[in-house]
């Protein structure tokens, strides 16, 4: 999935540059897929630094969060009861997080998130991300 | 809608000598006689009454597995309760677990609970918390108490002449929302209560309040209103719940609403912390905020007497 976001920009850019004959194109997209899974874990650190959101008294802080493209989210139970990280949609879904338990879920597509705690469904959470910050 | 009982002429009246009597006996733990809808205090032991009818014993939120401050020792706190409940002076025909019979579902927890429940030496209807359906969508649950049930575990039965319900609002919540039932159990309630004389005294138990007490903490079950419309016909519904970890009572027409004590450790009372969770008080006053409840009932008498008892010693 995120070797094809990669493709899909290159290609893309590509188009823009009329000179550029259909077969380099080809080439220059095989060249891509070839190494877009070795060099995109070292970009994604580089580029999207991973957040923490603490899971206390009952509540997400932030309970609004905007991050780029490729952000690991960690969040992190400081609370005495369990609770957990469920996307509204199943996008992802924690098991219980006992005290001082963390879940991590990276997100690899663009859109507006809201997630919940499936034992306490009073607790709301957002996470908006945003294209596009990959090229910068 | 809390309708206030007129009929104070019937002789249960309770007078300021008795009053303070029941504020004496406070110490240990409180009656509640519900004369006409109104839960009054009575003293347990004057009501000779109570020996001759039948009784259930109610506890909640046991928590197994729990060993934060607030209460580093739930099993001994549990065990205290059932022996509580074995050193009642009227013999319980059955128990009924509120929920949150464990803190995380653990197969472990489940076993310790049983064990020492067992120790009461009676049926135990359960119904489950949150806790108890945490991973699996109540699979762990369900293979243990889930036997002759419908759905996701509920189910009602019969005692006594008095029809039990068991309902579940602990699964499949939405996001912002409450405690849900769900349109099939509630299809399944409005049959199950059908062919029933109006006359039939009614018991419902479930873990969440099955009435919104504060939504800001979740406390409530959003599909309720719909559910009890179909019980509202009943002369007695007296409804029993646990989640909330201490005593909040309501009475909407004929139905009487009651949350229990838990066996582990309190919460705070509604908006008056920043959040639900465990409260942590000092350990003289843990057990005057942890208990059990005793229901009796006696046929021809409509009213169901409750006594919640501390688990604190006079």
């Amino acid at each position: 999935m995120l070797s094809m976001q990669i493709d899909r920009g290159l290609l893309q850019g590509a188009q823009f540059s009329p000179r550029l004959h259909r077969r380099t194109l080809m080439a220059a997209a095989f060249v891509a897929l070839s190494f877009a899974g070795i060099l995109w874990p070292g970009n994604s650190q580089a580029q999207a630094a991973p957040k923490t959101i603490e899971i206390s008294n009952f509540s997400f802080a932030p309970a609004a969060l905007t991050v780029p493209v490729g952000t690991t989210v960690t969040w992190v139970n400081d609370d005495d009861e369990p609770h957990t990280v469920v996307e509204s949609n199943t996008l992802f879904k924690s098991h219980a997080l006992d005290t001082g338990d963390k879940f991590s879920f990276t997100f690899t597509t663009p859109g507006k998130f809201q997630y919940f705690c499936t034992i306490h469904a009073h607790m709301v959470g957002t996470i908006v991300v945003e294209a596009g910050q990959q090229s910068q | 809608m809390s309708k206030q009982n007129d009929d104070d002429s019937d002789g249960v009246t309770i007078n300021r000598r008795g009053l303070l009597k029941c504020m004496a006996w406070a110490g240990t733990g409180v009656v509640w006689t519900l004369a006409g809808g109104i839960p009054r205090p009575f003293n347990l032991m004057d009501t000779a009454a109570a020996a001759s009818g039948f009784s259930f014993v109610q506890i909640s939120d046991s928590h197994i597995g729990f060993d934060k401050p607030a209460n580093p020792n739930v099993t001994g706190t549990l065990q205290e309760a059932i022996a509580k409940v074995n050193a009642l002076p009227m013999r319980p025909a059955f128990m009924i677990h509120t929920g949150d019979i464990t803190h995380l579902a653990k197969p472990e927890q489940f076993d310790n609970a049983d064990q020492i429940i067992r120790g009461a030496n009676l049926p135990v209807h359960y119904v489950p918390g949150e806790h108890d359906v945490l991973d699996d969508d109540g699979k762990g649950y369900l293979e243990r108490y889930g036997k002759g049930t419908t759905g996701l575990g509920w189910y009602s039965f019969d005692e006594a002449g008095v029809h039990f319900i068991g309902l579940i609002n602990v699964m499949n919540f939405k996001a912002g929302g409450l405690g849900n039932l769900g349109q099939e159990q509630i299809a399944w309630l409005e049959k199950d209560v059908k062919g029933l004389s109006a006359s039939t005294p009614i018991v419902i138990f479930a873990h969440m309040p099955l009435w919104t007490i504060y939504p800001e903490w979740g406390w409530g079950t959003g599909d309720a209103a719909q559910a009890l419309s179909y019980v509202k016909r009943f002369g007695s519904v007296t409804v029993l719940n646990g989640h909330i970890h201490q005593i909040v009572q309501k009475v909407e027409g004929n139905i009487t609403f009651q949350t229990a004590r838990s066996t582990a450790y309190p919460q705070p009372e509604a908006g008056k912390a920043k959040a639900p969770g465990p409260l942590t008080v000092p350990a003289d006053q843990l057990k005057q905020m942890l208990g059990l409840r005793a229901v009796n009932y006696e046929e021809g008498t409509h009213p169901l007497s409750i006594s919640d008892t501390m688990l604190a010693n006079s």
